[in-house]
C-alpha cells in the first residue's frame, strides 16, 4: 500500500508537489473495506469485546494524515482503525490486534481500542474519550523540547469536546505555542446521545477561538477539503506558530459500536449523510479531472478487495495469543 | 413476607431504584446515557419515562465536573446515585471523591456530609481490554470515609442499592457486568440489606472460601464440585468491604481451620492481603494453614479471548487450590 506521508516540508510552507488525491482515494477506499471486513468479523463473533467502525469517515482520517510529513504524529481514539491504516499500520498486523491474535502487532492484548504504533507515529487508539489528546499535546511539548519541527494531531469526537481535559491541552499548547493541530470528528453523536442535547453555545469553533486558536468548521466528507485545511494548520505548526482547531462534521454510517441498532438516529438525515458519502465523491472527481477511468477504480476496487481478504484469510487461521504474552511488558 | 421472584441483577437493582426514587423525591440519577438511552447496559430503562429529565440526569461526557456536582449536590440534600458507565472511567473522578466526598463529613466536623451512592461497573469475560474491565474497589476501601459495597447476587444488589441510597455517607456501589444476567430469588418488597453484613453463601466445615463480588459465585460453584469429593467447603461474601464485618469472616475461620481468600483484581496490595491479616491477626490460634490468596495477575488486562480467562482466579482455579491447601 502506498504511503500517502511524505518527508517533512520546509517550516510554515505547505508542501509544493501535488497532492495525491489518488492515493487518499485509494486509502479511503482500503478502509472502508478494513472496516466492512472487520463488520463482518465482529457479526460473525470473531472479534473480542466492542467494536467501533469508522466508515462514513474516512476523508476526514486520510484528508488529516494525507497532509502529514513522515515523521509528524498522531493520538487517534475509540473509532480508530482509519488513522492507523492512514499512518501506516500494516493491515494484517492491525487486524491481527483487532481479533486479538498472536500476531497482532500489540500482541493481542490491546484489540481495536488500545492499538499502540509508535513505529508509524501514532500514539494509539484510546479507550478514554479525550486520552489521546493530552498526549499529541505532550509529544509536541518533547518536539520542541529537543529542537524538532514535527506536527502533532490529536483527533477526538464531538463527546470529548466537553471533558476538560481538551480545554486544558488548548490553553496549554496555545500559550506555549505547540505544534498541534486538534481535530474534531464531529458526527452528531457520542454514544446515543445527540451532540445538540448535551453541548451548550451555538458554536463549537469558539472553543478553541476562545484560547486565540485559529479556529475553523469544515466539510469532513470532502477530502480535498480536509486536506487543504489540514495543511495550512500543519505549516503553521511547523512555522512554531502554535495550535489550530479544525472541526470536521462528518457521520458515522454505522452505530456507535458493531451491534447498535441505532434507534436514536433519523431515517431522514441518515439517508441525506449516505449521499454524501466521501469515496464515490472523490472517485467521480478523479474521473472528471482524468486523474484515473472509472475502469482504472474498478480495478482498485478489486486489488484491494483482495488485499483485505488475504489479510482476513491469514487473520482467521493465525494462533491465539500465546499464554506468555500475559505477564509481558507490564515493566520494561 | 412477600413471594420471592427469579429476576436477574440487573432487574433487581433497577428495582431498588424505582423504589428508592418514590420513596425519596431527593433521589436523583445522573450519568451518561442513563435517560432516554436507558442505559448501555439497559441498567436504567424506564427510569426517565417515570421521573422525568430533572431527577434523571444525562451528563455530556464530563466525568470530574459531573462527579463533582453530583457530590455539591449531595451536600445540598440529594441523595445522587451517580453512574460511571465503566469502573475504569472512576478515575476521572477521583479527586472529587478522594478529596472531596471522603473528607466533607470530618472537615466539617460532622456537620455536612455526602450522602451519594457512585455506581459502576467492571469485571472480565466480554473482552473488553486494559481501559474496560478494572474494578478499583481496592483503591476506595484505602480512603477512609468511603464505603465500599460488591455484590455477588441478586437479591444482596437490590437491597445494598437500597441502603447505599439511603445512607448518610458517599457509596461505592461496584457492579460486575458479567452478573447482571445472573438470576437469583428476590423478594418483592426487596427487602434492605444492611451495609457491614457479610453473608453466608453455602454452610461447610472444612474450609472457608471467601469470594469477593463474582468470585463469591465461583467459590460456589467450586464448592459444589469439591462436595461430591467428600469436601464440605464454606462459602463467605462479605457483600461490603467497607464497613467489614470481621467477625463474620473470623467465626467461620475458627469453625474451619483454613481460609482461602478470592478477589478478581490484581493480587498485590489489594483486598485479600487485608482480609488475611485480619484472619492472622484475631484468629491464628485456630488456624491449621496458612490463610491462602487467590487474585487476578499483577498485570493490565488482555484483550484475547485465549489471555483474558488466565487473568483472575474460576471455579477450577479455587477448586485446585484448596486441594492444595488440604494437602
Ligand atoms: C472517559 C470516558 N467516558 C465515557 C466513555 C464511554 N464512551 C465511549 S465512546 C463514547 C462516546 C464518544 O463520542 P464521540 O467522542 O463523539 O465519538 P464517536 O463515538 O461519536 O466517534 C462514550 C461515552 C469512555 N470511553 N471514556
Amino acid at each position: 500500500m502506498k504511503q500517502t506521508t511524505r518527508k517533512a516540508a520546509a517550516p510554515g510552507r505547505p508542501e509544493k508537489y501535488p497532492p495525491d488525491w489518488l492515493g487518499m482515494h485509494r486509502m479511503m477506499l482500503l478502509i472502508r473495506h478494513f472496516e466492512e471486513s472487520v463488520r463482518s468479523l465482529a457479526t460473525a463473533g470473531a472479534v473480542p469485546g466492542l467494536v467501533h467502525l469508522c466508515a462514513g469517515q474516512e476523508a476526514t482520517n486520510v484528508g488529516v494524515i494525507a497532509a502529514l510529513a513522515k515523521g509528524d504524529m498522531i493520538a487517534s481514539h475509540h473509532r480508530g482503525h482509519g488513522h492507523c491504516l492512514a499512518k501506516g499500520a500494516n493491515v494484517f498486523s492491525l487486524l491481527a490486534e483487532i481479533l486479538g491474535k498472536d500476531a497482532g502487532l500489540c500482541g493481542g492484548r490491546s484489540g481495536s481500542m488500545h492499538f499502540i504504533d509508535l513505529d508509524n507515529g501514532n500514539l494509539g487508539t484510546n479507550g478514554i474519550v479525550g486520552g489521546g489528546i493530552p498526549l499529541a499535546a505532550g509529544a509536541a511539548l518533547a518536539a520542541r523540547a529537543r529542537g524538532g519541527n514535527e506536527v502533532f494531531v490529536c483527533f477526538f469526537g464531538d463527546g470529548a469536546l466537553n471533558q476538560g481535559l481538551l480545554h486544558e491541552c488548548m490553553n496549554m499548547t496555545a500559550i506555549w505555542n505547540l505544534p498541534v493541530v486538534f481535530v474534531c470528528e464531529n458526527n452528531g453523536f457520542g454514544e446515543f446521545t445527540a451532540i445538540d442535547d448535551v453541548t451548550a453555545g451555538p458554536s463549537i469553533v469558539a472553543r478553541g477561538e476562545v484560547f486565540g486558536i485559529p479556529s475553523k468548521m469544515i466539510d469532513g466528507m470532502d477530502v480535498r477539503t480536509v486536506f487543504t485545511t489540514t495543511q495550512r494548520a500543519v505549516a503553521r505548526a511547523r512555522a512554531g506558530k502554535g495550535p489550530s482547531f479544525i472541526v470536521c462534521n462528518t457521520w458515522r454510517f454505522g452505530g456507535h459500536h458493531v451491534g447498535d441498532k441505532q434507534d436514536y438516529k433519523m431515517d431522514a438525515e441518515t439517508k441525506r449523510w449516505l449521499a454524501r458519502d466521501p469515496i464515490p465523491k472523490s472517485g467521480k472527481r478523479l474521473i472528471a479531472e482524468g486523474l484515473t477511468t472509472a475502469a482504472k477504480l474498478k480495478t482498485l476496487e478489486a486489488q484491494i478487495t483482495t488485499q483485505v481478504r488475504d489479510a482476513v484469510d491469514r487473520v482467521r487461521n493465525a494462533p491465539e495469543a500465546a499464554a506468555t504474552r500475559l505477564a509481558e511488558h507490564v515493566y520494561g | 413476607m412477600v413471594e420471592p421472584r427469579v429476576i436477574t441483577f440487573r432487574e433487581a437493582v433497577l428495582e431498588a431504584l424505582f423504589l428508592e426514587m418514590h420513596a425519596d423525591p431527593n433521589v436523583m440519577l445522573i450519568g451518561e446515557d442513563v435517560g432516554a438511552a436507558g442505559g448501555v447496559f439497559k441498567q436504567t430503562e424506564g427510569l426517565f419515562k417515570t421521573f422525568g429529565a430533572t431527577r434523571i440526569i444525562d451528563t455530556p461526557i464530563s466525568e470530574p465536573g459531573a462527579f463533582g456536582m453530583a457530590i455539591g449536590a449531595a451536600m445540598a440534600g440529594a441523595r445522587p446515585v451517580f453512574e460511571v458507565m465503566f469502573g475504569d472511567f472512576m478515575t476521572l473522578c477521583m479527586d472529587q471523591l478522594v478529596n472531596q466526598a471522603a473528607k466533607v463529613r470530618y472537615m466539617s466536623n460532622g456537620r455536612a456530609s455526602v450522602p451519594l451512592v457512585l455506581r459502576t461497573t467492571m469485571g472480565t469475560g466480554a473482552n473488553l481490554g486494559p481501559q474496560h474491565s478494572q474494578g478499583f474497589y481496592a483503591w476506595a476501601a484505602h480512603v477512609p470515609g468511603l464505603k465500599v459495597v460488591v455484590p455477588s447476587n441478586p437479591a444482596d444488589a437490590a437491597g445494598l442499592m437500597r441502603a447505599a441510597i439511603r445512607d448518610d455517607d458517599p457509596v461505592l456501589f461496584f457492579e460486575d457486568r458479567m452478573l447482571y444476567t445472573a438470576k437469583g430469588a428476590v423478594e418483592a418488597d426487596i427487602p434492605l440489606v444492611p451495609i457491614g453484613k457479610a453473608r453466608v453463601l453455602r454452610e461447610g466445615r472444612d474450609i472457608t472460601l471467601i469470594g469477593i463480588g463474582r468470585m463469591a459465585q465461583f467459590a460456589l460453584d467450586a464448592a459444589k464440585r469439591l462436595a461430591a469429593d467428600g469436601i464440605e467447603a464454606e462459602v463467605i461474601d462479605p457483600r461490603t468491604l467497607v464497613p467489614l464485618d470481621q467477625e463474620a469472616l473470623l467465626q467461620s475461620v475458627r469453625k474451619t481451620h483454613r481460609a482461602i481468600v478470592i478477589d478478581g483484581a490484581p493480587r498485590s496490595y489489594g483486598v485479600t492481603g487485608e482480609i488475611a491479616s485480619i484472619i492472622n491477626e484475631d484468629a491464628f490460634d485456630w488456624l491449621d494453614a496458612p490463610v491462602m490468596r487467590l487474585g487476578a495477575a499483577d498485570t493490565p488486562v488482555p484483550i484475547s479471548r485465549t489471555l483474558e480467562p488466565l487473568w483472575r482466579p474460576d471455579a477450577a482455579r479455587i477448586e485446585k487450590a484448596v486441594w492444595t491447601l488440604l494437602s
